[in-house]
């Protein structure tokens, strides 16, 4: 029992100290001021990460068991109970490391880039209440309070992405990111309703444990249509994961999403919200394991998202969205390892991931500091000269982000990549071809937006260039401790992580004896140092060096190259500017047919139906009625006469006939 | 011996005439009043047939009652007819239609 109190009463701390931050920067921000703010919300942040150590100490390194308790009973109506409760375990443990840390450093860093702005206090409410959401997102142990920080996270990610909210297109952004959401949140809630239609419960350790009691059922999808209950539980839960974790096809709005300040583009792609739907993955893992269909979907799905979205990068000019794209393709790559079964391989992806994508993001941000809000790479060109650490952090998340061994990109990557060439599920070959022709892509978008940016000559205005030079402390401090992981991370972690019997996630995901790919290539595995040695030999490694080396040649070699492949290729240019038409569908399709529907409705059914027919209707068709009537009432006696005749003739034949 | 039919056919036309005149008069209210006094004899015609037709004589106390109903009435119309034609100058039935809707 002491035990137990311990991880509650750890993991509740690490939960609500961002909470108590965001209420004190949004409720009192202008009270205590600039300083004060952020010395309390950085404050409370560092306690929370504390914990998240101090759990991941307890749960990996001591071998405590799992936590699994209630805080609080929301709701209890009829056979259900909704409960606010915490599932603390290894997976748990290791999401509130990355969530806290990365938040912790987007804070600090929000300090310099965010000085100058009038919304201060609010900016870090907003962040402080965005890392509260997360944690309860990845803490709860039941789906209604996964739900809950699921929502939560949408919500403040429109917010935050529309933070600027006088300018269009945040806006426009804003809503974009709100609406994608919804639609896979409503696959979600789906999901959520047939779990607990047909098991009872929203509790994970229930609902896991009768899983397997379900293989069977089927339901009716469509009159005549039965299929797998878990397939399509599954299916439901990877529609809401799709829009969390922005893949094809509701992966529209996290390009827009960078219309929010830099910090927060960090924030939403390295640690929180797009991971959110991975890690529901990783945690249904028992479910998905359950139905190879569903582990089809998420395989086949991710792949199309890891090499068709890196593609766009390549042709972006603005510095963050190129890092955009490359975060879809990332959770590509994040869903094509949870697919294959190797959620372990997933989840470590996603932990490099955080720590590089935040780097590259800080890092882009300092650039965009220092260029006055310019984000266009056309206008840079030679950063390096003004700012080196800048320079240097950018150069490792890139070399991290495109899988260079010894970067920790690498080891996750190519266990991913591994991991699907490994796998026995249908369409793992296809996906094995997409990410390893995404590895490519991935390294010539990286290193064409570092070529362009910190190489080659300089393009800014001269006003702008006498003006250049490294970023304040409050910048470039988060870059260097981000730099650590991004190199070390992956060695340091990748052996007690993937190929460990006891691996750091332990039993807190689970894989089928059928699909346990990572225990075939556990046994290839020779220590971090000799994976570096045996890259050598894989397509992948070499497919991440060409890319660097086109990225290379295109932009400082034969500068004119770019330029002449976009003529001569001009129709896949097209394709790729159009972002393959996605937006435009969704433009002329949803967004036009939902203001043609309205106004149609509006036309024929509100004015015509119901104001015209049934409102101003009745009125007429009374008054017509009454003038017709009127017509009778002749006023001369013998017509009266006439019709009490007539009225007494009618009587006399009904009685004589009746 | 007059048959009883022969008084329900003489009845049926005086009343038939009498409804005739109602509706198809357009000129004077007079007419209108006769009119009404025939209809009324006609009905005393049917009453006083099947009073002696049947062998009882409520029918014909039926009778009295209305003919001083009808002379009552007659009275009265005549009465109304005069303050009408003090008023509006006219007795004529197509003026009369201030009921008109």
């Amino acid at each position: 029992m002491h035990q137990d109190s311990v991880l509650h009463n750890l993991s509740l701390t690490m939960v609500l100290a961002p909470l108590l931050g965001a209420i004190v920067a949004g409720f009192f921000g202008k009270v205590i001021g600039k300083t004060w703010t952020h010395r309390v919300t950085i404050l409370l942040l560092m306690v929370s990460f504390a914990c998240a150590i101090y759990i991941a100490k307890l749960l990996i390194l001591d071998g405590m068991p799992s936590y699994n308790g209630v805080i609080y009973t929301w709701a209890d109506v009829g056979k259900y109970q909704f409960n606010v409760g915490f599932l603390i375990d290894r997976l748990t443990a290791v999401m509130g490391i990355t969530v806290t840390f990365v938040s912790l450093l987007v804070h600090i860093y929000s300090i310099g880039y965010m000085a100058e702005d009038d919304g201060y206090q609010r900016f870090f409410s907003y962040i402080s209440l965005f890392t509260f959401m997360m944690l309860m997102l990845i803490t709860a142990n039941n789906l209604l309070q996964l739900y809950f920080g699921w929502e939560g996270v949408g919500l403040v990610s429109y917010l935050l992405i529309g933070f600027w909210f006088h300018r269009e297109t945040a806006n426009f952004g804003s809503l974009k990111a709100f609406i994608a959401n919804r639609v896979g949140d409503m696959g979600f809630l789906l999901g959520i309703a047939a779990i607990m239609t047909y098991f009872g419960t929203i509790d994970y350790s229930t609902i896991f444990a009768d899983a397997g009691n379900f293989t069977q059922t089927t339901i009716t999808v469509l009159p005549g249509v039965h299929w797998n209950l878990i397939t399509v539980v599954c299916l439901l839960l990877f529609i809401g994961a799709m829009g969390k974790s922005a893949q094809m096809p509701l992966h529209v709005w996290l390009p827009e999403s960078m219309e929010g300040p830099t910090p927060i583009s960090a924030l939403i792609h390295a640690a929180t919200m797009v991971t959110a739907g991975v890690f529901m993955v990783a945690r249904m893992s028992p479910l998905f394991e359950l139905s190879q269909v569903a582990l089809t979907t998420v395989l086949i799905i991710g792949a199309v998202g890891a090499l068709f979205t890196g593609i766009l990068g390549v042709i972006q000019s603005d510095i963050k969205r190129v890092v955009a794209y490359s975060t879809l393709s990332q959770l590509g790559y994040m869903m094509v390892g949870l697919g294959a079964s190797a959620f372990s391989a997933g989840i470590f992806h996603l932990m490099t991931h955080a720590s590089f994508k935040a780097l590259l993001f800080l890092s882009a941000g300092s650039v965009i500091i220092g260029m006055h809000h310019d984000q266009d790479m056309r206008n840079m060109g030679n950063i390096r000269k003004y700012m080196p650490i800048t320079y240097v952090a950018f150069l490792v998340g890139a070399l991290s982000l495109s899988a260079i061994p010894p970067f920790a990109g690498f080891y996750s990557k190519d266990a991913i990549i591994d991991a699907v060439h490994l796998s026995t599920i249908p369409g793992a070959h296809f996906a094995y071809i997409c990410v390893v022709l995404g590895a490519f892509v991935t390294a010539l978008y990286s290193f064409r937006a570092f070529f362009m940016t910190f190489h080659t000559k300089e393009r800014m205005s001269e006003g702008l260039r006498k003006n250049l030079k490294e970023s304040p402390w409050v910048v470039w401090v988060p870059l260097v401790i981000l730099v650590v992981p991004s190199i070390i991370l992956g060695a340091m972690i990748a052996g007690p992580m993937l190929y460990d019997p006891h691996s750091i996630l332990g039993n807190s995901v689970y894989t089928a004896p059928q699909y346990d790919v990572l225990k075939i290539m556990a046994g290839h595995w020779h220590g971090a140092w000799s994976a570096v040695a045996e890259s050598i030999y894989t397509p992948a490694f070499w497919m991440s060096i060409a890319g660097v080396a086109v990225a290379w040649l295109s932009y400082i070699v034969f500068p004119r190259l770019p330029n002449f492949v976009t003529r001569r290729f001009s129709w896949v240019y097209y394709i790729l500017d159009r972002k393959y038409g996605f937006d435009d569908f969704n433009q002329i399709i949803f967004a036009r047919g939902t203001v043609g529907l309205g106004k149609a409705l509006f036309k024929y059914a509100d004015l015509k139906l119901i104001d015209d027919y049934m409102v101003n209707g009745s009125g007429r068709g009374i008054e017509w009625f009454s003038r017709t009537l009127r017509k009778t009432q002749s006023g001369y006696l013998y017509d009266y006469a006439f019709a009490m005749i007539l009225g007494l003739l009618v009587f006399l034949l009904w009685l004589l006939l009746g | 011996m007059i048959p009883l039919s022969d008084y329900l056919i003489v009845g049926a036309i005086l009343f038939g005439l009498s409804l005739a005149g109602i509706i198809i008069n357009r000129k004077n209210v007079i007419i209108l009043l006769m009119c009404i006094e025939l209809m009324l004899l006609a009905v005393n015609t049917n009453f006083i047939a099947f009073s002696h037709y049947l062998g009882d004589n409520l029918g014909e106390i039926f009778v009295f009652f209305i003919l001083t109903v009808a002379a009552a009435e007659a009275a009265i119309g005549l009465a109304i007819l005069m303050v009408l034609y003090r008023n509006r100058q006219t007795i004529n039935v197509e003026d009369l239609d201030s009921l008109k809707g």
